[in-house]
């Protein structure tokens, strides 16, 4: 339906650059499945994020100095003096938090229903890119204010090059700038920090207009067949959108304004200090999967390669799952696998923050080093110690242990049970149509069924 | 059918399970109810909690402990004395306490450096001109500067403990070393610090400094007061973030409200 | 879609409607709410209002010496005028109506911005004025012995020609306005405090 404008300067304009035509049909009328949930306002929260991050940003640069003699303080200052200075940057550190929880939560919502299946492949795979375009934005954010951990974690990160053959140490000199992380090194992340969120804005626009070529996927997992199974965007999911954008912001500002550092590390109060390492080096929360996928393999170049493999199986997902049936709702050993990596992955973040000789006892709630383990045995030293132990009548399960069955689960979900699921997997029978499964949830009318129906191959 | 799902289900609920007793386990040094365990005990804090505050009278005092005692090694660079105003100093008597100290400045126009007392819009007068001299007049030891000392010994996480907490701690836990403790050179042992050697010398004890208000200065009191002290430095929009914050939540509960009712009210067309 | 539409119409308007303004005005509110930090902290932050004022020590300045000091990042002039120069000034001085000063009755020197040099000094032997140029902002000259000091004995500005006179008004040249006299007030004989 072709809109017609009241207003004669709207019409002026739109007849010379359609943006008022495009805007109402790409975001009012716009047919969207009707049985949306609540999983489906990641995508929008996960823009309006964006959107803060930008703008807390570009404030904050307007009184950050990008040197090492002046970065921290000029931080402090902004802290201290700035007019609200306090407030954008707990706004932009909690910020990348939120944004990181909004887009995991989000992947895993595609997983599950199957938003990644035909014909949303490239959609799914310029996603994974914006991930990876987050995951060096944030990275590079975080040397910033040039504190311990900032510095630190910039050497062990930038060092995992060096494990690459030949290249490797000319690549690490290429990023540094220099012989360690230093003052080029600073300056090239803050222009590149600066620069990445507006490359994540252009790749945000062609996700969602890779998204608008097929519409939403939904909870069931069946392609719209008509008008009868959608609603226009506006209003019913721009106000629902607002709603769960309200719920997040409470969320969020619950962190900004009660508990700002608690996500964070306490060392990176400290200046930087290239002579004096950390006690424990970790990186921000959202990382420590992967740092943890990192660590669990003891070659380096083998655990660098490990980690990029952890991203790079998400790009191929869609060839690795091929079930005709796309929703979990209806895969019920898929379901129970799927859990599992959710466990998982919250297993693997936590493997991630420990130091990986540690030992988890898991009847006495602690995690300990090895070192008391090996005394409470009296053995001679800790390489008496097996990964799994009895030691000193404590059982106890050593960290990197757990990090590595975790990463087993990891790819093993995504390289050997999906592919298995989709040949051997018996799947509950599908609802005839979105109407129908809407109909039926609400306690309406008889089930329905057809068998898998064969997925739109556009 | 049946029992594949019974394994199914049963794996998910191991993750589960493990996953949850993974992120409930509390990191130590030593295994539990090891009396070598150092806990740092947790106070009571008038700035703690959603409703925290400063203390005024508390961290004033707090901040002649600093002036008095910490500061002759210690500096707080990032502190300047206009930020006095803050805690209950007037501008008269910042201006007298800025004035008290000499601070280097110049180039003059015959180019050298010369001393003027300070004004307010100075920062803190360091004890040392450079890390060296500091390093050099404490047997090679840096003392570390205040302005973020509270932030940067707080515990990790959401439950960690304060950095008033620890720094209280420290300031409490000087003892003797126990008798099979070897005690490293000009170290000082102390119950509360890693490893229980510390460079510092105890620098409080009871009636050290003496209060205006003639409040009580026992060691207790005075390392209360100097860590309500330094945790002000650390952060002194500390209350304006509290107050900002409430304003905040309550219009996003309004906010929230509106927008599900609304959101019920639309979707009741086609439920 | 077109049901929708019209259903929106339809029955129950004037309530539905209210909240459907209540919650867009929320959001507008709160919108705006969440823009004001962000304006603000582009306003002087806390540091730079504490260099607002400064306390100059003026007893080294000797009778017909200058000094200059940096305000707000711009020079101000501290200029111990002898008593020639107040003179000099004084004579070219507008009539003002003694009932409302503002009033210039006759211009004779034929001041570009007439002002008396009373109106200009707190204490006559001691002016002090902003040392930017009011035509395009460079620092005219005249503060040293040595510099050209125009026609009028006060100052002279070398990128286009404006000469200020021992009152620092504009005499000749194209500024138009005299040397800004800024907020200052004498703390004691020897120090003054400006802004």
């Amino acid at each position: 339906m072709a809109a017609v404008f009241k207003n004669p300067l709207i019409r002026w304009i739109d007849h010379r650059l359609p943006v008022f035509s495009y805007l109402q049909h790409e975001a009012n009328d716009y047919p969207t499945p009707k049985n949306l949930s609540y999983w489906w306002n990641f995508g929008s929260i996960a823009g309006f994020m964006l959107m803060i991050m930008i703008a807390t940003g570009i404030f904050l640069a307007m009184q950050y100095t990008p040197h090492v003699d002046h970065a921290f303080n000029s931080v402090e200052r902004i802290m201290r003096d700035v007019n609200y200075g306090w407030m954008l940057r707990y706004l932009h550190m909690n910020g990348a938090s939120m944004f990181f929880i909004a887009v995991y939560i989000h992947i895993f919502r595609g997983i599950y229903y199957g938003s990644f299946k035909a014909p949303r492949e490239l959609l799914w795979i310029i996603g994974v890119v914006i991930l990876l375009l987050m995951m060096a934005t944030a990275f590079m954010g975080y040397v910033l204010p040039w504190g311990q951990m900032s510095f630190w974690g910039a050497t062990v990160i930038t060092n995992l090059f060096s494990a690459l053959p030949v290249v490797g140490g000319k690549i690490v000199t290429l990023l540094w700038g220099g012989f360690a992380v230093d003052n080029p090194t600073l300056n090239r992340f803050f222009s590149l920090h600066y620069l990445l969120p507006f490359v994540i804005l252009g790749v945000v626009v062609v996700h969602v207009i890779a998204l608008h070529r097929f519409g939403s996927n939904n909870p069931t997992g069946i392609d719209m067949k008509g008008s009868q199974d959608s609603i226009p965007f506006h209003p019913y999911y721009t106000v629902k959108d607002m709603y769960g954008l309200g719920v997040f912001m409470l969320f969020y500002a619950f962190w900004v304004f009660f508990a700002p550092v608690a996500l964070g590390d306490p060392d990176n109060f400290i200046p930087a200090n290239p002579l004096s390492t950390p006690e424990h080096i970790v990186p921000e929360w959202y990382f420590l999967p992967f740092y943890a996928i990192l660590r669990s393999i003891p070659d380096k170049l083998t655990g660098v390669l490990a980690m990029g493999a952890s991203i790079a199986v998400l790009f191929i997902l869609p060839w690795l799952d091929r079930s005709p049936v796309r929703s979990g709702a209806y895969r019920p050993a898929f379901k129970r696998f799927f859990w599992t990596l959710v466990f998982v992955c919250a297993i693997l973040m936590f493997a991630g923050k420990y130091a990986p000789a540690n030992y988890w006892l898991p009847f006495e709630f602690t995690i300990v080093p090895p070192e008391a383990l090996s005394e409470a045995a009296h053995l001679e030293s800790v390489d008496a110690l097996w990964p799994v132990t009895f030691a000193g009548g404590h059982f106890g399960i050593q960290v990197i242990f757990l990090g590595q069955l975790a990463t087993v689960y990891y790819f093993g979900f995504f390289l050997v049970i999906l592919p298995l699921l989709s040949i051997f997997e018996r799947t509950l029978p599908l609802p005839l149509s979105i109407s129908k499964a809407v109909l039926e949830h609400h306690g309406g009318g008889a089930v329905q069924s057809s068998p898998a129906a064969a997925k739109e191959k556009a | 059918m049946k029992k594949r799902s019974i394994l199914l289900n049963g794996l998910a609920v191991l993750g589960g399970l493990v996953a949850i007793l993974f992120i409930a386990a509390e990191p130590h040094e030593h295994l539990p109810g090891d009396p070598k365990e150092i806990v740092i005990p947790r106070e009571e804090w008038s700035f703690n909690g959603v409703f925290g505050k400063f203390d005024q009278a508390q961290v004033k005092r707090g901040f002649q402990v600093y002036k008095d005692v910490c500061s002759a090694c210690h500096s707080m660079d990032l502190v300047s004395y206009r930020n006095l105003t803050q805690i209950g100093f007037s501008e008269d008597e910042v201006k007298n306490i800025a004035a008290s100290v000499q601070v280097t400045d110049g180039p003059n126009d015959a180019g050298e450096m010369f001393e003027r007392a300070g004004k307010p819009s100075d920062a803190f007068k360091a004890p040392f001109p450079n890390e060296q001299a500091a390093r050099a007049a404490n047997n090679g030891a840096l003392p570390p500067d205040m302005s973020l000392l509270a932030r940067s010994r707080a515990g990790k996480g959401f439950t960690g403990y304060e950095g008033a907490d620890y720094i209280h701690a420290i300031l409490t836990g000087y003892k003797d070393a126990p008798a099979d403790f070897k005690l490293g050179d000009g170290m000082n042992y102390n119950e509360y610090f890693h490893g229980h050697q510390i460079a510092m010398p105890q620098p409080l004890t009871d009636g050290a400094v003496t209060f205006a208000d003639g409040a009580p200065n026992a060691l207790e009191d005075e390392s209360r007061d100097v860590a309500a002290f330094l945790t002000w430095a650390g952060e002194p929009n500390l209350e304006s973030r509290h107050l900002t914050g409430l304003k905040a939540m309550l219009f996003l509960v309004v906010f929230t409200l509106l927008f599900y009712a609304a959101k019920r009210k639309i979707w009741a067309r086609i439920h | 879609m077109a049901d929708h539409a019209q259903s929106a119409q339809g029955a129950g308007g004037t309530r539905r409607d209210f909240l459907y303004l209540m919650s867009a005005s929320a959001a507008a509110f709160g919108g705006v709410a969440v823009a004001w930090p962000f304006i603000s902290s582009m306003n002087p932050s806390g540091d730079v209002l504490a260099l607002s004022s400064i306390e100059v020590d003026i007893s080294g300045v000797q009778l017909g010496q200058a000094i200059t000091v940096k305000w707000r990042g711009k020079p101000v002039f501290i200029r111990h005028r002898t008593p020639e120069e107040i003179a000099a000034a004084k004579k070219s001085d507008p009539e003002v109506d003694p009932a409302n000063p503002k009033v210039i009755i006759a211009n004779p020197a034929g001041l570009r911005d007439p002002q008396t040099d009373a109106s200009r000094v707190q204490k006559a032997e001691w002016l002090i004025l902003v040392g930017v140029c009011t035509h395009l902002g460079c620092v005219p000259l005249g503060q040293k012995p040595s510099d050209p000091r125009g026609e009028y004995g006060g100052w002279y500005c070398p990128c286009h020609g404006s000469q200020y006179d021992t009152s620092g008004r504009i005499r000749k040249g194209p500024a138009p306005l005299d040397l800004e006299v800024p907020v200052y007030a004498f703390e004691t004989d020897t120090t003054v405090k400006i802004g």
